[in-house]
This record gives C-alpha cells, structure tokens and sequence, in this order.
C-alpha cells in the first residue's frame, strides 16, 4: 500500500495546502512519494525532500509541465499510478482541476474534499455545504484523494532529506497553453494559512469602506477574507472568497463584519477555533455561529476596536 | 457551432438539508428541487453565445429520475433549442455521468460543453474534468471569461491565487464558476413555448454505459454542533473575552 502526492506549489515555493496531505498520506501508508512537477521547481522539491514522513520526491522539471496544465500533468501522473494504492492532493483550485482527469484516466471514483481517514477505503466529506457529512467507502482497487487541508495538521520539517529521483518529460499534449495570470499581490497571511481572518460582506456598502477590513486585518496581523456578496459586488477580488465554492478557513479567530451568514458562507468558516460577528442586525443568521457577537453599527464598532487594538 | 450544456436537478440553495433518521442518506423527499445554479450559469452563458451568432444551437441534458424534465423545461424555456434526458434510479456518480455525457457527445459533436463546475448536492467538482479525460478535451475550469475563437477558446479562470488565462484548442470543456454570468429569469410566455421544444428521452443501456456506482454512502451524519455563543456590549467586553476567556489575541 503506497501513496502518491501531487505537491501543490508555484516553481519556487510549496503551498502548505500539500502539508496537510502529506499527513493524511501518512494515516494511510508509511510509504508515501511525492511528485513535484513544473519548471526551475528543484527547490521546491529540495524543500519537500525534508518533510516529515516521506520515502522520496520525484521531480519532473521540463518545458511541459511548467504551467502545470491538467492536460500534460494527469497522463504524467496516471502513468506513476500503476505502483501506487493512492493518488493524493490538495483540495487547492490547481488539485481540484488536476485530479478528476487523473481519477477518470485511471477508471475509478474520486472522493473529494475528505476530512477524516476511517479506514483504508472509507472516508468522511462533507456534502450539502458541509450540512451534512458522509462516510464514503471505495470499491475500486486505486483510490484518487482530494484533501481539505483544514482537517489535517502540516506535516513537519527534519533534518534528513529524502531522495529525490528525476522523472522524464511527458509528451505536450497540444490541447491548452497558458496565455497569463494576474495573481492578487498581499504582504498579509495566506488566507487559508493564517491564524487570524477578518472577513467584510455586503453591509461594508462598497470598495471604498472595505479599506476599515484592511485597517482591522492590520491591527491583528490577520489575512482578510469576503462573502460571495462582497466579491461579486466588486469590493475585493474572487480569491478572497470564503465558503462553499470559494476557500476554506479554520483560523483560531475569524471576524465576520457585515456579513448576514448564508450557509454557503458558514461552510468555509464555521471550523474557526472562535468565531466574532459585527452586525446591524439581532436576527442575521451568522450570529448562530458566533461565540462571540456585537449588534451593532460596524461603521462605529471597528473603528473603536482598532483603536482598542492599536492602544493596547 | 453547437454547445452541449449538462444540467444536474438537486435540492434548492435556500434548502437547509438534514440526515433521514437512520442516518443511510439525506432527506429530500419533500425537498424543493431547482436546477444547479452553477449550471444556470452554464445555460446562460451558451444562450449568449448563441444570441451574439457564435453558437447555432443549444442543446441541454440533464440524468437521472423522471422529473429531470422539469429542469430541462426550465432551460429550455431560459433559450436552449431541445433537450436530452437519460433516465434512471440508479445514484449517479460524476464518473458515471462523465461516461453517459461521452456517449451523448459522441452522438451529438459539440464543439464546446459547458457545465457547472460543481453541484451543490454532493460538492464533488469532478464531472467536466472527468468528461474531458475520456474525450481527451482540453479543460477550462472554473471559468469567469469566455472568449470564442475560431479554432481555440480563451477561457480566465478563478484560481487560488487570483485568475489564469488558458487558451484551449477546439472542441474542449468548460465549467463555470460564480461569476461568469447572471443568469436570466424565464418569462412566461417562454415556459409555454419551452413546452413544445424536442425533448428525447434514453435510458443508460440505450447509450451502452456501465452505471454501477463505485463508492458506497455508509452513513450520513450531523456535523458537529458549536456551543451558542454569546452577544457582547461593546468592543471593550469583545477584547476582554477574547484575551482571557477564548485565549486568541
């Protein structure tokens, strides 16, 4: 029983999503290899190679897989799959999109987003925006693995590497090529990584107000999250969204300002270690998910806290 | 140029689900049911397509029991031109729906299928991926930007980190994300016209694809609950509980 991981990162640094399965690897199996494909993406690999609980890194480092396109990447990993009992990887936005082509290469289910490993073939997913958990059990002899990063600790780092073993170039399959990215530039946390996320929904009105969420996020070195209402009006860009179809956060404390609390939303949050809401109104649904909540004004309560905060 | 659209039924946004009693699945028997607002995205964003000339016909399908036609009808009456249901009881898996939408892409030559990028049933983000593999497409997912080229598509993506621009040759797969559209409501005299639009039924053996579920649901359960928590006075008391009683800041 092996497990392959498929490291999430950038061609320069790892995304600590990939930490978390490579513990979830590690409740499977000791023998756990990961592959870590791209270009100019030998220190991502050197990185990997001291991770905790790994037998060795395979590094395919050509033109092909630079853009790590789905397309080139799942033929690559469907043909390391023959040796392997598991395919793993992040439930990041790059795994969401690889793994279901690797899953139907190989002929066999995928099971996304797990939170829990019940025993070799059975897994807990949250379904129905997380309103409902299910336990999964696999039929078929390989099984392809999405993880939520927020239900498995971060592996660690040691001192002794890995062997890292280099793999040949796939063929490119002509079917996609990357034109560009505008990636959103941050000093602040990661959003799913951070220990402190203040979040601003539809009740900030507009982008101009949004600036009190950065002023608080600074306050508390926090990373700053939004509602579906908040992006789609355009006060912060999409990858700031939390819930159901955006990220998942378990920060040890989450502020919610101005935001009422639908599902969708409680989905990516609800996990936080202590939750805060800042809202006009007694009655919104987010305060049932709070362990700590102020009604009010937010225009009158977040400056106060900032200054609470800044005088401390 | 014509666009494939699959639709999934499941239980409306606004429906707060819950385990049946013995705790095998989750009760939606009286559950009000609406199409997949991911693929009413879909739909909307093909519908453009054809009114702007790029597409030449619309054509939706959805899977699974009977009252899917309910939900192709919807989309018809939104503007797609007909409708394909397969029907069964059986609980289709995304590898079984990828497979019976290779099936009715064989048949049919789309050059493009747009679909949502996940249902909110089930949460498996796994169906346009897994269709593209088995047609060896190109994929662009969770796609907020669209545009049609002669030869290839220009697909952005919503990516952890901010957007990606891939251009995919043709014909290729495309699953939508939020923001991509907002999707019309039909109007009245619509859904009467949509009533008489082509609607071709099969079944999953008529298409010669293996439906046979491959992971079983042993139990579906109540996440954990939180403890209710409290309304605070003011921000002096916030602080107060957060650094000596929750131990955060």
């Amino acid at each position: 029983m092996s497990v392959l991981v498929i490291a999430d990162h950038n061609n320069s640094v790892l995304n600590v999503a990939t930490l978390s399965s490579i513990t979830a690897a590690n409740q499977l199996s000791d023998d756990v290899d990961v592959l870590v494909a791209g270009k100019n993406c030998q220190a991502v690999a050197d990185s990997v190679s001291k991770i905790s609980g790994i037998k060795s890194v395979l590094i395919c480092d050509n033109d092909v897989c630079e853009a790590q396109l789905a397309e080139n990447i799942a033929p690559l990993v469907h043909q390391l799959a023959e040796k392997y009992s598991y395919i793993l990887s992040a439930a990041t936005t790059t795994g969401k999109n690889l793994m279901p082509r690797v899953a139907a290469l190989l002929d066999v289910a995928q099971i996304s987003d797990i939170i829990s490993i019940e025993s070799e073939d059975t897994f807990k997913r949250p379904f129905y925006a997380g309103n409902v958990i299910a336990t999964v059990q696999s039929t078929d002899t390989k099984t392809v693995i999405t993880v939520r990063s927020t239900a498995f600790s971060a592996a660690i780092s040691t001192d002794t590497a890995a062997p890292i073993e280099t793999i040949a170039a796939p063929s490119d399959s002509g079917l996609s090529k990357l034109v560009s990215e505008e990636l959103t530039k941050s000093e602040r946390p990661e959003l799913t990584a951070a220990d402190v996320v203040i979040s601003g929904g539809r009740g900030l009105g507009n982008k101009e107000n949004f600036k009190i969420i950065e002023d608080l996020a600074d306050s508390l070195g926090a990373a700053i999250g939004a509602s579906r209402a908040a992006v789609d009006a355009g006060f912060v860009p999409n990858d700031y969204q939390v819930g159901q179809t955006g990220k998942i956060v378990a920060p040890k404390l989450y502020i919610a300002v101005g935001i009422s609390g639908a599902i969708q939303h409680l989905a990516g949050m609800k996990d936080s270690q202590v939750i805060v809401a800042i809202n006009k109104d007694a009655d919104a649904p987010i305060f049932q998910a709070t362990d700590y909540g102020i009604v009010g004004d937010l225009f009158k309560i977040v400056p106060e806290l900032i200054e609470a905060l800044n005088n401390r | 140029m014509k666009i494939l659209v699959p639709i999934k039924r499941v239980v409306d946004y606004n429906v707060r689900v819950r385990p049946t009693t013995d705790q095998t699945a989750v009760e939606i028997s009286n559950a009000k049911m609406s199409m997949n607002p991911f693929d009413e995205i879909a739909v909307e964003e093909a519908i453009r397509l054809k009114e702007a000339g790029i597409a030449s016909e619309v054509v939706v399908a959805s899977f699974g029991v009977k009252q899917c036609q309910e939900t192709i009808r919807t989309a018809l009456a939104m503007g797609a031109d007909r409708g394909i249901h397969v029907e069964t009881d059986v609980d289709l898996q995304p590898l079984s729906v990828a497979k019976l939408l290779k099936a009715i892409v064989d048949n049919e030559n789309p050059r493009i299928v747009i679909l949502g990028k996940q249902a909110i049933d089930d949460d498996a983000n796994q169906t346009g991926q897994m269709l593209a593999s088995l047609l060896n497409w190109g994929q662009g997912t969770f796609a907020c930007g669209i545009n049609v080229e002669s030869e290839t598509v220009v697909v952005t993506r919503e990516i952890d980190g901010g957007t990606q621009t891939l251009s995919l040759k043709l014909p290729a797969v495309i699953t939508t994300d939020l923001r991509l559209n907002e999707p019309r409501y039909a109007k009245l005299p619509d859904i009467m016209k949509a009533k008489k639009k082509p609607l071709e039924s099969f079944s999953p053996e008529d298409l010669n694809v293996d439906i046979s579920p491959r992971l079983k649901l042993l139990e579906v359960s109540e996440p954990p609950k939180r403890e209710a928590g409290v309304i605070v006075a003011d921000v002096v008391e916030l602080l107060d509980k957060l650094r000596n009683e929750a131990k955060v800041i």
